[in-house]
């Protein structure tokens, strides 16, 4: 390892690690407030809630989404539901037109294309005291509303975020990204005990009707309107809380392309929403969003991107040898030291143990969020090294590609991301 | 107006950041502290292997003056040297490239270089007094620039070790601070800008030479081993 590059990596790892730490003693400070409600539970009282369901080409499974609103264990007259259809380029229209008889469900078009622009039709028509949005794919547990509406006792908390969970995995790619959620749910709820969360996920995030009067509606945002509304209302002061019960449950990426794209459009946004609210940079009055939460997305991006360099001047260094050894006497393409295994040889640079301790860490964090969500049942699983290795390989790819967008200010937008997927059946 | 998050990081957040901190240089600590722990086993490692290669040498020194009257026909004890050297320059190389800030690593060099001397003037001894005709090479690489040269003569001198079970092949640094090593360079005028430089049997030769180049110089008789379709590392 040239020293630069030791350099380098243990100003990152540190970081990474401090990140980790500060996640973990946030963990043993507040472990005993996370509440897990297994049982229907019943609100004192029941306000008003209205739920906007943006779709573009959801045909498929835009009516899952509806049903499961329906079945959600809430008064039929204290909630409101309207679908928008973003100018969908399939039968979504038709599709939508069997709701049209049920009163709780109001059907909407808009002819503008973006996400953010079918929510602010939603918004405009909304009337109710609580708004939220489910996205077309997602669909949510009966039990979600209620449970996120209890967070609402606290007059200061303007907008609470659900657990996503992948819904039914099928392949390793799919199992790897539940593994993957499992820990943005340790992560979101340590944040929101930390008042610094920065994004409140387009599947089933609540938000009191109020915060849009008073920071505006929704904007462009880099097609990732949740990270910025989630962002202005950090900038305003605004409480944004986690509620680890409420299940949602949202379809997932079943391919690397499918995921690649995903990924690139979520890094890109949130790189380029943190460049638009960088006055909140280590800014102290902002809180953790300023403070912890935006540094250490940029520190994983970095990490990450840095590890990409690492791995491939060490597959480098190897390769190089490997050339000149075969000009000197040949090429063997099996290596005795493959069979002649000794322990001598093993790394035993500091290094390797940092990053032994960074992947406990992030595997303590990720096994917090499971029992946060699942209980000890589902504690352990294959998927959690299967989730370690694939992201380990793919992620690097994804936010160098999110950065070179990011300066190169290429949109990756939610529509485009949808009409590839269907052009190329993935 | 200030929100409770604000009020919340005023009062207690900046502890925490400081304590978290610290921790993380305790990790660090750690990770350090075991990297250390682990280098000093393999140095130990070395060492053990060193004590011994000493030892054998010794011995052979020893038997050699105490027969030296009696025939030369009799195991002169060096045979089983060859394998121990070889791994034992394994290792140094390892170290070498591994543990660049480590003085022990250096100290192990120096003395692994001496018994490589006295192992040598030994042989030649046996060879002298017996008549007997065993190979050896000495090799010269520089660790000071980067010597691609070096690495593949390093590469070649491997497999011609596994060739050639009996021959010997000492390897030397040329930049070591060594007053017994500085001695060996000048009997060979050995100059750092002719380097790999090779000595065959006490033929001297430069720059990068093939398994063929060397073999020429080799006694026609040397026993030979089948190379098997793997990879030796140096």
């Amino acid at each position: 390892m040239t020293s630069i590059f030791g350099f380098v990596f243990y100003i990152v790892s540190f970081l990474a690690v401090y990140v980790q730490v500060f996640l973990l003693v946030t963990f043993f400070e507040n472990r005993k407030k996370i509440i897990i409600r297994k049982d229907a539970i019943t609100l004192h009282e029941y306000p008003t809630v209205t739920i906007i369901v943006p779709c573009y080409n959801e045909e498929k499974t835009v009516l899952n989404t509806i049903d499961s609103l329906l079945e959600l264990d809430y008064p039929k007259d204290k909630l409101q539901i309207i679908v928008v259809d973003n100018a969908s380029k399939d039968t979504t229209w038709e599709v939508l037109q069997n709701l049209a008889s049920n009163p709780q469900i109001k059907i909407l078009q808009e002819t503008k294309i973006g996400k953010h622009n079918a929510l602010n039709k939603g918004l405009e028509n909304t009337q109710t005291e609580f708004v939220g949005c489910l996205d077309a794919d997602s669909t949510v547990h009966p039990e979600s509303l209620k449970r996120i509406i209890s967070y609402f006792v606290n007059a200061d908390t303007m907008a609470v975020a659900p657990s996503i969970v992948v819904r039914n995995p099928k392949n390793i790619l799919q199992y790897a990204q539940r593994a993957e959620y499992d820990m943005a749910h340790y992560n979101k709820k340590m944040l929101a005990f930390l008042g610094g969360i920065h994004v409140t996920p387009g599947p089933f995030s609540i938000f009191r009707k109020t915060v849009f009067e008073k920071i505006g509606i929704y904007r462009k945002a880099h097609h990732t309107e949740d990270q910025e509304i989630a962002l202005r209302m950090q900038k305003n002061g605004l409480k944004i809380d986690h509620c680890p019960d409420a299940y949602v449950y949202t379809g997932s990426p079943n391919s690397i392309p499918k995921l690649y794209r995903q990924r690139v459009r979520w890094i890109y946004g949130f790189i380029r929403n943190a460049f638009d609210y960088r006055e909140l940079f280590f800014r102290p009055k902002y809180g953790t969003i300023g403070i912890f939460t935006l540094p250490s997305g940029i520190i994983s991006i970095t990490g990450t991107i840095f590890l990409l360099f690492f791995s491939f001047s060490r597959l480098y260094e190897y390769v190089a040898k490997k050339v000149i050894e075969s000009q000197a006497v040949g090429f063997h393409i099996v290596g005795d030291n493959l069979f002649s295994f000794n322990a001598f040889f093993l790394s035993t640079k500091a290094f390797v143990f940092i990053s032994i301790i960074l992947y406990i860490l992030v595997v303590i964090g990720l096994l917090n969020g499971r029992k946060m969500i699942y209980g000890r049942e589902k504690y352990t699983s294959w998927d959690i090294p299967v989730f370690l290795v694939l992201y380990s390989i793919l992620a690097p790819i994804w936010l160098l590609k999110a950065v070179y967008n990011a300066i190169t200010s290429h949109e990756a937008s939610w529509s485009d991301e949808r009409d590839y997927l269907i052009e190329n059946k993935v | 107006m200030e929100t409770d998050i604000q009020k919340n990081l005023k009062k207690n957040d900046w502890f925490k950041y400081i304590v978290v901190f610290i921790i993380t240089l305790g990790l660090f600590a750690t990770a350090g502290g075991l990297s250390n722990f682990f280098t000093n086993k393999k140095i130990q490692t070395m060492r053990d292997i060193q004590d011994k290669l000493s030892t054998d040498i010794l011995s052979s020194e020893t038997q050699f003056a105490l027969l030296s009257e009696l025939s030369c026909s009799q195991n002169d004890g060096q045979e089983n040297l060859s394998d121990e050297l070889s791994d034992m320059a394994q290792k140094i190389e390892y170290s070498e490239s591994n543990f660049k800030t480590n003085e022990t690593a250096t100290e192990l060099k120096r003395y692994y270089t001496i018994l490589e001397i006295k192992d040598y003037l030994l042989m030649k001894k046996i060879n002298e007094r017996c008549g007997k005709k065993r190979s050896s090479i000495l090799y010269f690489y520089t660790t000071a620039e980067n010597c691609t040269e070096c690495t593949k003569q390093g590469f070649v001198l491997t497999e011609l070790r596994k060739k050639y079970p009996d021959l010997r092949v000492y390897s030397f640094d040329y930049n070591l601070e060594l007053s017994a090593l500085h001695a060996l360079l000048k009997i060979y005028k050995i100059e750092d800008t002719k380097l790999p430089a090779l000595i065959v049997d006490e033929k001297k030769i430069t720059g990068f030479n093939s398994i063929e180049d060397i073999e020429k110089l080799l006694p026609k008789s040397m026993n030979t081993k089948a190379i098997p379709k793997t990879k030796v590392t140096q």
